[in-house]
């Protein structure tokens, strides 16, 4: 139904990247490349794939996600495989602040994999695209990103360069047929969040999260909040007034 | 935090962490234990483990393979039924046996060994499991089938997540046309005329059911509908999904004597107005309150009880309207009644649920001590006709009626996981 065909997926075992890809390879896929860390995992989710779309083919490429010799290297392998209509930068991984406040490695690492790796990634498939002329580039950000909390600022301080990357890739190709799409999830109930869940906080459906994506990538929103609530939410947040937001415990 | 099972009677404290592989389980500190937990559509305490921990394997939603020669499919235990149907019914083929809800894991059907409308023609959903593969709180990993390890199997299938966790499973899938049934529902007057449609029926019909009216007492009316996939392709649009929710739970549960006599009759009344044959959807036909979301909050905060039992058929009809006489008598009840006859046939697991005879499941908003008096009353006539009770449904079946109803207990204890625990078993077997 949609001339979305060809699709690569970065970070490709995460629970919202799998349901993205499910709810694609219902539209109908001709070709996928999954990257992922782990070859084992990465085949897990291919192997998924292949039984809901038999029709579809689908190739896995393990890497290094934070040597941008090994992003080149992959980029330029899966490009090779495929001339993606879609490219989604999914992986992440939500750190614990206090840990990060406490040990610099952390920290680092925590910034590493948030920030620095999709935006190499982003970079790497930004160069393809414009020798395609087309294409649509999709990062997840976060809600955490839009404003500084005591609670997550190293988290959202990575979002929010990956926000300011995508924002800048959007000025680079404005007008061209290349769309940079930037999405920000709220708390979503995936593998990543399972420890805040036990005590108790409520969060979105992955399927919910994802159809919100999938949906905001074919109309080509270059924000996609999901659910579109947060977009309401976080507007309200970026601009309460200093006084009330510092006495806010979030 | 806390956990509810879908009777939503107690909502106590656990632990829970989502198993995100399936290649090994998490190390569990001395003492404590564990308790797989799918979809929690059980409604007594059978997936519950207060104080303890939780897996939750839901995450374990990855297909392995799908051989579209032989119809075999390999998934890992979180995967949900809804799924499976929703993507191989279009391609032909179908779960042999699902239960009345769809909303359930691979995992949690294969420990209740649910059973569906079709017993008498495919038995339950241990029937169609060729292989699966258990993951020991020791670390150890048996692959056992109705061949290979067939004790371990057979401890395993029905054995409510106490032999260890099922990781992955094959199951044999079946032909079929495509989503649509050919239905047929008739009134009914009398328990006699109720079992004359289900020895009527079955020959003819893979899917049997009634829904009986349990304020009617000694006339027991009620609607029997029958069902078989239809034939061909039919080509009607496919019904979207819609989805509603129960808001909030009120505060009084929605269900009492008053509500339900005349929504019972007004339901009868509409049913046998509307009686013959038509086609339907199979969701619409198989999981009729899957659309209404979170249906169990209408009992109100106190949570309801279900009451499953089977009762071997020679004194079947003596024991379903001697319950009737007691639930009529007691004015509680709900609109959920359910009887139906299982076939002829013995299941695979030492401890499920199915046996031949006649089986009677209903819906009671939980009042405190009246409805567990009347549960009493309803377990000395299990009790004497040689029936059990279904612990996928239970939260306070007596000792002795558990230890009479399933005799294989003792062989089932040998394959138990020592690092698992549920209220259940806690409250039934000691541990
Ligand atoms: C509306 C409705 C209709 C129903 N109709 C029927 C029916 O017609 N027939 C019928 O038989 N049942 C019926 N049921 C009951 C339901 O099918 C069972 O309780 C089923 O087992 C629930 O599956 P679950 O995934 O929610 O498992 P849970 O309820 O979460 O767990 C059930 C049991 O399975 C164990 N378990 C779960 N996953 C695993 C695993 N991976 N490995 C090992 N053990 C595991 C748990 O420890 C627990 O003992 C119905 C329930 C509802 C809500
Ligand atoms: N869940 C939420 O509430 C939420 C909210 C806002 C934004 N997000 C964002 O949404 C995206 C998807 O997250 P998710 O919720 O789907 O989480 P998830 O299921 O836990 O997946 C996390 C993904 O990141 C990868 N990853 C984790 N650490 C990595 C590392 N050090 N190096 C390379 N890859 C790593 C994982 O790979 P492995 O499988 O190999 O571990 C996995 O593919 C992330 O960018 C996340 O920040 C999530």
């Amino acid at each position: 139904m949609s001339t979305m065909r060809k699709i690569v997926i970065v970070g490709a075992t995460s629970a919202m990247a799998e349901h993205c890809a499910r709810l694609w390879l219902q539209q109908g896929v001709d070709e996928m490349v999954l990257i992922g860390r782990d070859v084992q995992r990465t085949e897990r989710v291919a192997a998924d794939l292949r039984v809901r779309a038999p029709q579809c083919r689908i190739e896995t490429i393990s890497s290094d996600f934070l040597q941008p010799e090994a992003i080149a290297r992959t980029v330029d392998q899966a490009c090779n495989t495929i001339n993606p209509d879609i490219v989604l930068i999914a992986h992440g991984s939500l750190p614990e602040q206090a840990d990060c406040q406490q040990d610099l490695q952390q920290n680092r690492a925590a910034l590493e994999v948030n920030a620095l790796s999709p935006v190499l990634f982003a970079e790497a498939f930004a160069t393809h695209l414009e020798q395609a002329g087309q294409g649509k580039l999709v990062l997840i950000g976060s809600v955490a990103g839009d404003r500084g909390r005591k609670s997550n600022y190293v988290y959202g301080a990575a979002k929010g360069l990956v926000t300011r990357y995508a924002q800048g890739l959007q000025h680079r190709f404005a007008g061209s047929r290349i769309q940079v799409l930037l999405v920000k999830p709220g708390p979503t109930d995936t593998p990543m969040t399972a420890h805040i869940k036990s005590s108790g906080a409520k969060l979105a459906s992955v399927e919910q999260v994802a159809a919100n994506i999938v949906s905001g990538v074919a109309r080509g929103k270059m924000v996609i909040y999901a659910p579109a609530k947060w977009q309401l939410i976080m507007l309200i947040i970026r601009h309460l007034p200093r006084v009330i937001f510092n006495q806010m415990n979030i | 935090m806390k956990v509810y099972s879908w009777g939503r009677l107690s909502g106590e404290p656990h632990a829970v962490s989502m198993l995100a592989s399936a290649g090994s389980l998490p190390a569990l500190a001395d003492g404590q234990r564990a308790l797989p937990h799918g979809m929690g559509r059980s409604y007594g305490d059978s997936c519950l483990n207060p104080q303890g921990t939780l897996w939750k394997t839901t995450a374990l939603d990855h297909y392995v393979s799908f051989d579209p020669e032989s119809g075999l499919l390999v998934c890992e235990a979180g995967v949900l039924l809804r799924d499976i149907q929703r993507t191989f019914i279009p391609r032909g083929w179908i779960l042999p046996v699902t239960p009345g809800t769809q909303l359930v894991t691979v995992g949690g059907a294969i420990a209740n060994d649910v059973h569906g409308k079709n017993h008498h023609v495919h038995g339950s959903f241990g029937d169609h499991v060729r292989q699966l593969r258990l993951l020991r709180t020791d670390g150890s990993v048996i692959e056992c089938g109705p061949e290979q390890n067939a004790e371990w199997f057979a401890a395993t299938v029905g054995g409510l997540g106490l032999t260890g966790v099922i990781t992955q499973a094959c199951l044999q899938l079946r032909p079929v046309a495509g989503p649509w049934m050919e239905t047929e529902t008739c009134p009914y007057h009398s328990l006699d005329d109720f079992f004359q449609l289900a020895d009527t029926s079955e020959a003819q019909w893979e899917h049997t059911v009634s829904w009986i009216d349990c304020m009617s007492g000694s006339h027991s009316r009620g609607i029997f509908m029958r069902g078989n996939p239809a034939a061909a392709d039919i080509s009607q649009p496919e019904p979207a999904a819609k989805a509603l929710t129960v808001p909030l739970v009120p505060p009084v549960s929605l269900i009492n004597p008053l509500s339900l006599r005349p929504f019972n009759a007004a339901y009868f009344h509409a049913q046998a107005r509307k009686s013959g044959r038509r086609i339907q959807h199979y969701a619409g036909y198989f999981y009729p309150l899957d659309n209404l979301l979170e249906w169990n909050r209408i009992y109100g905060p106190r949570g309801f009880y279900q009451y499953q039992s089977v009762v071997p058929r020679h004194v079947g009809q003596d024991a379903v309207a001697a319950m009737l006489k007691e639930i009529t008598r007691s004015g509680a009840g709900s609109f959920l009644a359910v009887l139906k006859t299982f076939g002829n046939r013995q299941a695979v697991g030492m401890m499920s649920f199915p046996q031949p005879g006649v089986t009677l499941a209903l819906d009671f908003p939980n009042k405190g001590a009246s409805t567990l008096a009347l549960f009493q009353r309803l377990d000395a006539i299990v009790r004497e006709a040689g029936g059990r009770l279904y612990m996928a449904k239970d939260a306070r079946m007596p000792r002795d009626l558990f230890e009479a109803g399933y005799p294989r207990l003792a062989e089932f204890l040998n394959y138990r996981d020592p690092g698992l625990s549920s209220a259940l078993s806690r409250r039934l077997i000691g541990y």
